[in-house]
């Protein structure tokens, strides 16, 4: 079985082909970060409108790439949500529309799936179950992975996300959009000593995660310090140190809660090494396993929705003629596919 | 002409899908909103299944590349874009605006027509249309979003206003217009079954673009903001 994956939720032209043999023969990504930077964030309509002018010469190059004619295409997947409408209404119609034309099956996927499924593009992979960690610009959830479709949500975001934290703080400090990665880089030059921040909600049971309070933190102090770089690198620095001690403890409580051992991290956040190396060294210390995708497959891309759509169509699934998409959707709410 | 060919529109709250087969259409037609995407392909389907074709025996595919709502004519190149390259179809791009145009001409038999879309934020998709043969109208100078207040009105003539733009904005257009404008259809709504016949006229003329070059018409395209 070989699958055409799409990828449109946000800012991101994902595509990508999966084969049961071969695996993944090509994919392609194609980012809109330039075309959103000067706004400050994403524009959804100038992202739609990018999308539709992107996406169809990214099928043709993934095509091609690997080696695959219409004729060896047995399914197309597409991201069906959550994301945003227009986004989402670009890339499911047109591989609803491909699949149709081609006479083949077509399979709606739930974007979050795809990062959940996403480590399992790599050699080594975990077997069911495992815990997983969620950490994107829009998303903080640990979820117990029993199983494809099979999700427990554990513990989720109330407020602002892990990556948009580390946006707005990065914003606050001056640094350009999306200031993330830009983050963890100044962070590297900072004193972990001087400014403590508080690690926001972990003085209590449960596995909610809240992080718009670091961002407040994080501006007064930058408001009391110097104002000068090295004070810039410290407080970059106490924030990541907060986020990822935040972040360990509430994976460490999962572990417990479940009594499960392989913990894998997916989402653009999951780039970050310095949560790499700490969840490294809690994995160890729990006599357990971490898995991470590549990291250009931490962020949206194709390759995942492919395969999740791959591991639907072989338990029978398939989309209806009728294309919708949902922007908010639930991991929850998805039906088991064994295959 | 003998041809095969399949026409859709969306780009209004009207969703709609035509089959025309050597001079005879067949077309599905709803008033929709915001169900465009959950129903044209299952539109498509049927009129292909009911005349027995498979994608592959059509000769080209034809769409209405607005201007109109953004989502709706993005739901109807998005539609074009993966039939085509499945089918390996060449596209013919069809102004929503000339659409409306061609409906209008077809139920009153007039020559010239004005049509107003409602584009929201208090301005018109406005373009001015006279017919010529085979009831295809041509454009006369531009298509232009603009204030109600300051589309191009024709100097003489007889004509007759169409699209939702004579709804919204009436009063105002009627009142510019005055006795050149001598019938009004603001309920009148672009379809599929026009796109079809502008489709196939373009595809006499050879008028084809690649599936990938099927992308909107917007005509706004001040969009975004900068902080
Ligand atoms: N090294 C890093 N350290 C911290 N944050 C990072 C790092 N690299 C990327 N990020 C953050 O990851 C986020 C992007 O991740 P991703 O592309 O997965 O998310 P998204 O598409 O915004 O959200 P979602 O997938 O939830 O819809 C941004 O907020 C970015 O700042």
């Amino acid at each position: 079985m070989r699958v055409l994956g799409i990828e449109t939720s946000c800012d991101e032209t994902g595509v990508a082909v999966y084969a049961r043999d071969g695996g993944l023969l090509a994919h392609a990504l194609y980012s809109q970060v330039e075309l959103h930077a000067r706004y400050g964030g994403v524009v959804p309509e100038l992202a739609s409108r990018d999308h539709i002018r992107k996406l169809l010469p990214l099928v043709q190059d993934v095509m091609s790439e690997a080696g695959t004619g219409a004729s060896d295409i047995d399914g197309v997947a597409f991201t069906a949500g959550p994301g945003l409408v227009g986004a989402l209404l670009v890339g499911a119609l047109t591989g609803r529309c491909l699949a149709w034309s081609w006479g083949v099956s077509a399979i709606a996927v739930h974007h979050m799936e795809g990062h959940l499924l996403a480590p399992m593009l790599e050699p080594e992979t975990p077997g069911f179950p495992f815990i997983a960690l969620l950490v994107s610009g829009g998303h903080s959830l640990l979820v117990e992975v029993n199983g494809v479709g099979r999700y427990r949500v554990l513990g989720d975001s109330i407020d602002d996300a892990v990556g948009e934290a580390f946006d707005k703080t990065a914003k606050l400090l001056g640094l350009p959009y999306p200031g993330g990665p830009a983050l963890a880089q100044l962070a590297l030059q900072g004193n972990p000593e001087r400014f403590t921040f508080p690690r926001p909600m972990t003085d209590r049971p449960g596995l909610d995660f809240s992080f718009s309070g670091l961002k407040t933190f994080a501006l007064n102090t930058w408001r009391e310090s110097a104002q000068d770089d090295q004070a810039r690198a410290d407080i970059a620095r106490a924030f990541e140190e907060a986020v990822v001690d935040t972040m360990v403890i509430k994976c460490r409580r999962a572990l417990h809660q479940t009594g499960i051992r392989q913990l894998i991290i997916a989402g653009g956040v999951g780039a970050n090494q310095r949560l790499r190396e700490r969840l490294g060294q809690l994995m160890a210390e729990e006599d357990g396993r971490v898995f991470y995708p590549r990291p250009e497959f931490c962020t949206d891309n194709g390759a995942m929705i492919a395969y999740a759509g791959y591991r639907r169509l072989l338990a029978g699934q398939t989309a209806p003629l009728s294309v919708n998409v949902t922007p908010r959707w639930s991991l929850e709410e998805l039906d088991p596919a064994d295959a | 002409m003998a041809i095969r060919l399949l026409a859709i529109e969306t780009a209004t709250a009207a969703c709609s899908a035509a089959l025309y087969i050597d001079g005879e259409i067949q077309e599905r037609h709803a008033f929709a909103p915001r169900q465009h995407a959950a129903l044209v392909l299952p539109m498509i389907e049927s009129l292909l299944v009911e005349a027995d074709l498979k994608p592959g025996q059509l000769d080209a595919i034809a769409f209405g590349r607005g201007p109109g709502s953004f989502t709706g004519v993005r739901i109807a190149a998005s539609v074009v874009q993966g039939i085509a390259l499945g089918a390996g179809l060449p596209v013919i791009a069809v102004s929503t605006l000339a659409a409306l145009a061609a409906g209008a001409i077809r139920e009153t038999e007039t020559q010239g027509v004005l049509v107003a879309l409602d584009a929201r934020m208090e301005e018109v998709y406005w373009g001015r249309y006279v017919a010529v043969t085979n009831r295809v109208p041509a454009l006369q100078g531009e298509e232009a979003v603009c204030k109600p207040e300051c589309v191009h009105m024709p100097a003489d003539g007889i004509w007759i206003g169409a699209g939702s733009g004579w709804d919204s904005y009436g009063s105002m257009l009627v009142e510019r217009a005055g006795e050149r404008v001598v019938r009004l259809l603001p309920d009148l709504e672009p379809r599929a079954l026009d796109i079809a016949n502008l489709g196939v006229d373009k595809f006499g003329r050879n008028e084809v673009i690649a599936p990938e070059a099927a992308v909107p018409v917007y005509l706004r395209d001040n969009v975004a903001r900068e902080p």
